[in-house]
């Protein structure tokens, strides 16, 4: 099993999300995230002054798979997330021990 | 002819209350506007600090702030007007109305009620400039001193028969407050920040300036319509009579003026910021339309009503080069409350002598000096005796942690920062 971390641009999740769901993945978590990578921050402007915004917002995808479905859901991701500008975000794949359905108690690919 | 001096006795009176409670109303703008130009952790205690100082304005004025600014006939000389207690219930009789002639045409109550309105504003005005780092009980107890003594002090020598007038002999012509009102509010609060010292962070090493963004852009500009909306009220009220043709007309243009330079005070600004910036700055056009207000309050009957544009387009431009100026002297302002009031009061002053004759670049200098330097002399030392007492400004830690929290006890947006741990 693998867990696949995405940071991408907010407003690409609904394309990632429709694109993931298309090739079966079953479920995604989403968080809020800040930070900067080579597009760095933005300036803005308050009463006059500039500033530099250090951390733009981004969006955080995880998704645990079973390791046959991994080149797709990176293809899915990398398709869906795609604007070709900088900024787009990063792909972090993770080797994933062990995985639980808490309600079940089923394990490893089954509770995915 | 006597049913017709009662009509319109109570005509004019209606008028004059309809326009106080325009002008209180001016106190949710204040309150609006600077919630929404601090940050979120210090919004709770400006919406207490607001609408306690309308009421300590309300209580101090009526205990002594009145006898003090229209002593009538009591007053000692031009200079010192003497203490004159409480307000009471007694108003004009029938009789003595219509043995006028009309000549009295408004109630003595309703005269109290739109004065009242007016300290409350000067009062708002000190609010934003001492904001996020001044310690609520302090700033009250200012509060105190400026609506029962200093503003109306001053608002004697000019509106109350004193030496500012033209029988006093200095002829200083001021229609509905640059001066009386927003100069003497930003001196106020001028001599406040200069004891209080900037906002932690403001100002860095090497002459940086930080910018700490407020936290409602839409309550700033809401806040902004608001006073917008009072300001009909503050200066067409100011022309005190509403029930003849000549009357209607004049109030008629007060409001068109007021209106346009308003008007012209915003695009002035939004073009200003836009040259200097390259951006539309959002709140440096509002101030640009309470710069525009502020300016024609000395004379809003008088110009024409592009003149009256113009007027407010001065202002506009001047309250954008004023904050920024007033930064680089780092004098921490956060709402832009003197530079409005202050900057852009004196150039209303100044500017009724382009549209009447009766005013004076000498008189309208000396009505500047006397109440900026009255205000802003009695204000310091009152702080200064307040920071002695008390002290003014708030810990480096409580100043961090949010005035909400350690002045008031209560966020403002709890569930927006999970204060309330449920979310």
């Amino acid at each position: 099993m693998k867990l696949v971390s995405a940071i991408i641009k907010p407003f690409k999740l609904d394309d990632a999300r429709e694109a993931l769901s298309e090739i079966g993945v079953q479920g995604i978590t989403v968080t809020e995230v800040k930070g900067f990578g080579r597009q760095k921050g933005h300036t803005e402007l308050y009463r006059g002054a500039e500033y530099v915004v250090d951390f733009l917002p981004k969006v955080k995808i995880e998704i645990a798979v079973a390791d046959d479905l991994l080149d797709q859901v990176i293809e899915a991701l990398s398709k869906s997330a795609q604007t070709g500008k900088i900024g787009d975000g990063k792909i972090f794949v993770f080797s994933l021990e062990q995985a639980i359905r808490i309600r079940t108690g089923e394990t490893g690919d089954e509770a995915l | 002819m006597e049913a017709i001096i009662e009509v319109k006795y109570a005509i004019d009176t209606f008028y004059f209350l309809v326009c106080g409670a325009l002008v209180m109303w001016m106190a949710a703008g204040f309150t609006m506007l600077e919630a929404g130009m601090v940050r979120a952790k210090n919004t709770t205690e400006i919406l207490t600090k607001n609408i306690s100082l309308y009421s300590i304005a309300c209580v101090m004025y009526l205990l002594m702030g009145y006898g003090i600014m229209y002593p009538g006939d009591g007053a000692s000389n031009t200079f010192w007007p003497g203490i004159h207690g409480i307000l009471g219930d007694g108003d004009n009789s029938a009789a003595d109305v219509l043995a006028s002639g009309g000549d009295v045409y408004y109630s003595g109550l309703s005269d109290f009620f739109f004065q009242v309105v007016f300290v409350a504003t000067a009062m708002s005005i000190v609010s934003g400039a001492v904001a996020e780092r001044m310690k609520l009980w302090a700033f009250l107890a200012f509060c105190v001193v400026m609506t029962g003594f200093i503003y109306p002090m001053q608002g004697f020598w000019n509106w109350g028969g004193g030496f500012l007038t033209a029988d006093g002999g200095v002829g200083y012509v001021d229609f509905a407050g640059s001066g009386t009102v927003h100069l003497a509010g930003a001196a106020a609060a001028l001599a406040g920040v200069i004891l209080l010292g900037a906002r932690k962070g403001k100002y860095g090493p090497n002459g940086q300036i930080n910018p700490i963004t407020g936290a409602n852009m839409p309550l700033a500009t809401l806040g902004t319509f608001i006073l917008w909306l009072g300001w009909f009220g503050f200066n067409g009220g100011s022309e005190l009579k509403l029930s003849d043709v000549g009357e209607a007309n004049a109030v008629a243009k007060v409001f068109v003026n007021t209106n346009a330079a308003a008007a012209g005070g915003v695009i002035a600004a939004l073009l200003t910021a836009r040259l200097m910036f390259g951006k539309a700055d959002l709140t440096m056009v509002l101030n640009g339309a309470l710069a525009g207000l502020v300016a024609i309050t000395a004379q809003p009957l008088d110009p024409s009503p592009i003149m009256a544009t113009l007027i407010g387009a001065i202002g506009g431009v001047l309250v954008v080069f004023s904050i920024l100026g007033l930064d680089k002297m780092k004098i921490d302002d956060p709402v832009g409350a003197i530079s409005v009031h202050g900057v852009v009061g004196i150039w209303g002053v100044m500017a009724v002598i382009i549209s009447n004759a009766d005013a004076t670049f000498m008189g309208q200098l000396t009505g500047v000096g006397v109440i900026f330097g009255w205000v802003f002399v009695s204000s310091l030392i009152t702080w200064a005796i307040i920071k002695a007492v008390m002290g003014i400004r708030v810990t480096e830690e409580e100043e961090y942690q949010g005035l909400d929290i350690t002045d008031c006890g209560l966020e403002a947006y709890p569930e927006f920062t999970g204060a309330r741990g449920h979310n």
